[in-house]
């Protein structure tokens, strides 16, 4: 079927060949055009980026000079030695281990709670669904007040147990903390509904058949539901961790990475660096850092979860 | 023993509770997760004397709604509602549009290097945002320069343009058209129809779900975006309601009194939003969890 011969050849073809011929020849153009639109722009901005940053990680690439020359390894040698980079990633895991536990911990745990045919149970999920629907920056914004050190309603609380003051986000122990619980608090929704969802897909007459058995209603949950619900733990887990690695916001509005250091992680510093001092070429290095952090901790949470994951059919 | 205490305790329970006793677990754990929404809202209306009162004052004296003009005069919150509901919507319709092409394409075209096209696609999924920022950066800087300062560096084209497509959602509806009957589409193309005809006429009515869904979860992504308006927008005309807020905290850091209504007001939309779909939002975030499991 080459293209030259093909005004003679095509009269010798039977009509119903001809046809396919069409049909296969318009296919890639319709396939083109459909694609066109959408591959452009993913290609753009997502796959040419990718190359395009993992060049400049070998560039002393800055905004206000035209000259980027290649410096080979410099910049990735330099993060090594970068004081700041093992406090941002220290401060990451740390944040990280707290949090994905945390979230899961409560939404499990409200999602059990929630999974039930009781009185105000709408009014219930509601209250953990609403904290889906503020941004970043509002649920920052509410948690700075709430543990203002001076007129905060937290240190008021403590107060009335006989804590005494804290200083909260202005405290260098305390400031990492407290982004936790904010951060915490912001996902709640997110994993009630992820679990409310999951254990709706459990069977009753399983759990009736465990109860049948003779299991409490404790022994029920640890052998029953929970090996049920491990598939949507893994996708949390997985899922709040990458979100974790890559926690921004919130220290933004919050301590922009202080006091001290304290909240400085690793997105936060690679931020300062591109766009405040303009270091393109050292900030990417961090970014492809950051990006194979995220890759080594995912490929782990899916290698030691499948062994705890339990699928059925 | 046990097996009898199970059966008693349970009855027993009810017997004394007159209601569940998971009420008595879910009523603290429902304020403490409204308590922010609630404390925001008061601290609202207060006076600035209230709200610098220790212990805080849970109801104020006097409603002091001027909070909320006062607000508007410190920074156009209208403005940036209208920014960000403009960005989200466009930016969903590009969506839309874009990804069910190429989805379909890729579900049902056989073209020329449509295999390699994907693989290419699927590997940008798994890219964190913070890699390719810089480069878009540039890149949307150049095209502002170049081609058309609508969509440039400090316009909200530069929001919309850069998300109009993205991988997830060719992924997830390439996935969403595999899953539907060949047989509609073929009998239509036997009576003639070209392939624009058959996604918008039979493909499309049948993925309204998957649609929705990904309508839902794009809007979510776009409203609540921070780290790159934050590195495209300089000026305050063109920023969405996050940039905003950030911007008039860092300018009134301890006027809460005002911070505060314009915290409420940058939240009511969403709210509002986000219930009025509620079925929507929360049907199509349970479907990434179901999904990814």
């Amino acid at each position: 079927m080459a293209a030259p011969t093909a005004p003679v050849r095509r009269r010798r073809l039977s009509s119903a060949a001809a046809a396919r011929a069409r049909v296969a020849r318009s296919e890639h153009f319709t396939g083109w055009a459909f694609v066109t639109p959408g591959v452009v722009i993913i290609l753009l901005f997502g796959a040419v980026p990718v190359i395009w940053s993992a060049v400049m990680s070998f560039q002393q690439s800055n905004l206000l000079s035209p000259s980027t020359p290649y410096v080979g390894l410099r910049n990735y040698r330099a993060m090594v030695h970068d004081p700041v980079v093992a406090q941002a990633v220290g401060h990451t895991l740390v944040y990280t281990a707290l949090f994905v536990p945390g979230t899961m911990i409560a939404g499990l745990f409200l999602a059990v709670a929630m999974n039930r045919k009781i009185r105000f149970i709408s009014f219930y999920r509601t209250a953990a669904y609403a904290t889906m629907a503020i941004s970043t920056i509002s649920e920052a914004l509410v948690f700075i007040w709430l543990f203002d050190p001076s007129y905060g309603v937290v240190n008021y609380l403590f107060s009335l147990v006989g804590v005494p003051q804290q200083q909260f986000l202005n405290s260098p122990s305390e400031a990492l903390y407290v982004i936790v619980v904010m951060t915490i608090w912001g996902w709640t929704g997110f994993a009630v509904v992820i679990y409310l969802a999951a254990l709706q897909g459990i069977p009753q007459p399983l759990i009736d058949a465990a109860a049948t058995d003779g299991a409490t209603r404790w022994q029920t949950f640890r052998r029953v539901t929970l090996p049920l619900l491990s598939p949507a733990s893994l996708f949390l887990a997985v899922w709040l961790t990458i979100n974790a690695l890559q926690l921004f916001d919130e220290v933004y509005l919050s301590t922009q990475g202080g006091p001290l250091n304290s909240t400085s992680v690793l997105v936060y510093y690679l931020y300062e660096q591109a766009f405040q001092n303009f270091n393109f070429g050292y900030a990417s290095a961090i970014a492809y850092f950051l990006f194979l952090i995220i890759l080594v901790v995912t490929a782990i949470q899916f290698r030691v979860g499948r062994r705890f994951t339990y699928y059925r059919s | 023993m046990s097996a009898q205490t199970h059966a008693g305790g349970r009855s027993r329970r009810r017997f004394r509770l007159p209601f569940s006793g998971w009420h008595l677990v879910l009523l603290p754990a429902s304020l403490v997760l409204i308590f922010p929404f609630i404390w925001l809202i008061v601290t609202s209306v207060e006076t600035p004397a209230e709200a610098l009162h220790f212990p805080p004052i849970l109801t104020p004296h006097v409603l002091r709604f001027a909070n909320y003009p006062d607000a508007l005069n410190a920074a156009p919150f209208g403005r940036f509602f209208i920014n960000s509901a403009v960005v989200a919507v466009v930016t969903v319709l590009c969506n839309l549009v874009f990804c069910s092409l190429a989805g379909y394409a890729f579900a049902r075209l056989r073209f020329l290097g449509r295999s390699a096209l994907f693989v290419v696609i699927m590997t940008t999924l798994m890219v964190p945002f913070q890699v390719t920022m810089i480069p878009q950066f540039i890149i949307t800087k150049w095209l502002g320069v170049h081609v058309l300062a609508g969509i440039g560096i400090n316009h909200i084209g530069a929001l919309i343009v850069p998300n109009a497509a993205t991988a997830f959602g060719v992924f997830f509806l390439r996935q969403f058209f595999r899953t539907l009957p060949v047989e509609y589409e073929e009998s239509a193309r036997v009576d003639g129809a070209n392939r624009l005809t058959v996604l918008w006429r039979i493909v499309l009515p049948l993925s309204l779900p998957a649609l929705a869904t990904l309508a839902a979860l794009t809007f979510l992504d776009s409203w609540n975006n921070f780290l790159w308006p934050l590195i495209a927008i300089d000026s305050t005309s063109q920023m969405t309601l996050p940039l905003g807020l950030a911007t008039f905290q860092s300018a009134h850091s301890t006027d809460w009194t005002l911070l505060m209504a314009g915290n409420v007001m940058s939240l009511i939309p969403m709210l509002i939003i986000f219930f009025g779909a509620q079925r929507y939002f929360i049907r199509s975030v349970a479907a990434t969890g179901l999904a990814g499991t």
